[in-house]
């Protein structure tokens, strides 16, 4: 379970999270939205902690995931990237063979067993329904694939460690109808096993794969709650005039 | 004006204008019947195509709304609200051709005045074409406050409906020679009390357009 309890957050002086509290459950999808620069993206990097490598943060607030606050002294964030994997808006393997992309991660972490590598590997390439397509050509390079099967292998890549929490920031936004289509129903099946977290500027992307959503502006939640309910009756103006297009 | 927005503008006022046609078709009907008045009866059976090309349009415009703009909120809730409240209205434009056939197929429109008069079937009339009225009114406004009171005349309907049955029924044991004709008025009368169910009905999908409320099947949930 992730939680948030009155988050602030700031680049510099620049206050881009406002009091944001919120629960995400296990085996969930939650949904972030809003306009451009409202935040959801660096609410989502907080959990595996990416925003620290931007220099001149400030975080105030809890972030929990499990009960342990993950911003607490003596959290290794290595340690807590292996629970909480990430895949971004555009494909990023490494100039790996596809084998190894998915390897990688275990190997980083010091496993060394080959037939434990194996299996793995194999796992995770069926977890992100790309095994049937790549299964007899694991030694060509990563990218020989297309842009979806390459997202598909960074999702594999983040499952190899066996997260709990899996992050995607706009994983379909650089993709086609069919590769997106592939993500989505991949993210419906693997929410079974994990939480997931998905940023999106496709509206109707968060209504169909979601359980619950938020809606950010201005680095306000304004709205949390049921996809449905956001998608049939939304409680707040604010998220009406977003959702049917006549914000601003 | 976003150009989603003037497409549910030009939606809605296809709907306003299939809404006055139905309402001028029920008006008609009445004054046909009251008056039998045949010829005006006649207008009111030939106007009824245009009643069903409304539906028809309108059918077509809400499906590409929905693929064309994928609404969700109250603008999807507004599309859906449309698509049932115009197959609605399209049953009450039937009905309303309904009577005027029967003011132009009756044979028993001699029947005897102060029975029509007994069984009140100008305030059926009169209620049904009020809950038209008044549930247009509401959707203009987009005011539900009124809703309940609409609702609330469709009970009068059905009192007056089950009324006139036995009324009816007693026409008959005493005329037995009446009997078709009592039959025929019976049929024509359950038609002003399925109009007033359909009313209520329409006013159901107001409210769940504004208020985004099911009232349906005696439910009361919060969409």
């Amino acid at each position: 379970m992730i939680e948030t309890k009155k988050v602030d957050f700031f680049y510099g002086d620049f206050q881009a999270l406002k009091n944001i509290s919120m629960r995400m459950d296990k085996n969930t999808v939650t949904a972030f939205i809003g306009p451009s620069g409202c935040g959801k993206s660096t609410f989502l990097r907080l959990f595996n902690r990416m925003n620290d490598l931007i220099p001149d943060i400030h975080l105030k607030g809890e972030c929990l995931i499990d009960g342990q606050d993950i911003y607490a002294r003596g959290v290794e964030v290595d340690e807590l990237r292996k629970k909480v994997g990430m895949v971004f808006q555009k494909p990023n393997p490494f100039p790996k063979s596809i084998f190894e992309n998915v390897a990688y991660g275990l190997r980083v972490n010091g496993m060394r067993d080959k037939n434990f590598i194996e299996q793995r590997v194999e796992e995770s390439l069926q977890s992100a329904a790309l095994w049937g397509e790549v299964k007899d050509k694991l030694r060509k390079s990563a990218f020989e694939l297309s842009g979806g099967q390459q997202q598909r292998l960074c999702i594999a890549r983040a499952l190899a460690i066996s997260p709990s929490i899996v992050l995607m920031d706009e994983p379909a936004s650089a993709l086609d109808p069919i590769s997106t289509a592939k993500i989505e129903e991949l993210i419906h099946d693997l929410k079974k096993h994990y939480t997931i977290v998905i940023v999106t500027h496709n509206m109707q992307q968060a209504a169909r794969v979601s359980d619950k959503t938020g809606f950010f502006m201005l680095g306000e939640l304004i709205e949390f709650s049921d996809t449905k309910k956001m998608f049939i009756n939304p409680e707040k103006e604010q998220t009406q005039n977003y959702i049917t297009g006549r914000f601003g | 004006m976003k150009h989603t927005q003037k497409e549910l503008l030009a939606l809605r006022d296809e709907v306003s204008e299939m809404w006055k046609l139905v309402l001028s078709q029920l008006e008609k009907s009445k004054q046909a019947f009251m008056n039998r008045d045949v010829e005006l009866a006649h207008e009111v059976a030939s106007r009824e195509k245009r009643v069903d090309a409304f539906e028809l349009k309108i059918d077509s415009d809400c499906e590409n709304y929905i693929a064309l703009f994928a609404p969700v909120a109250i603008d999807l809730r507004l599309v859906l609200s449309m698509i049932k409240i115009c197959s609605t209205l399209e049953r009450i434009g039937d009905f309303a051709e309904g009577i005027a056939r029967h003011v132009i197929n009756d044979e028993c429109l001699q029947v005897d005045r102060a029975l029509i008069d007994e069984l009140q079937i100008e305030t059926m009339f009169e209620t049904v074409i009020s809950m038209l009225t008044d549930s247009y009114a509401a959707l203009e406004s987009e005011n539900t406050k009124l809703t309940g009171k609409i609702i609330a005349k469709d009970e009068v309907v059905d009192e007056l409906y089950h009324r006139a049955v036995r009324l009816i029924a007693d026409y008959i044991r005493a005329h037995p020679e009446m009997t078709e004709c009592g039959l025929n008025t019976m049929l024509m009368i359950r038609k002003l009390e399925r109009i007033g169910d359909h009313c209520s009905n329409i006013v159901e999908e107001i409210v769940f357009y504004i208020d985004a409320k099911v009232l349906k099947h005696g439910t009361k949930q919060s969409r």
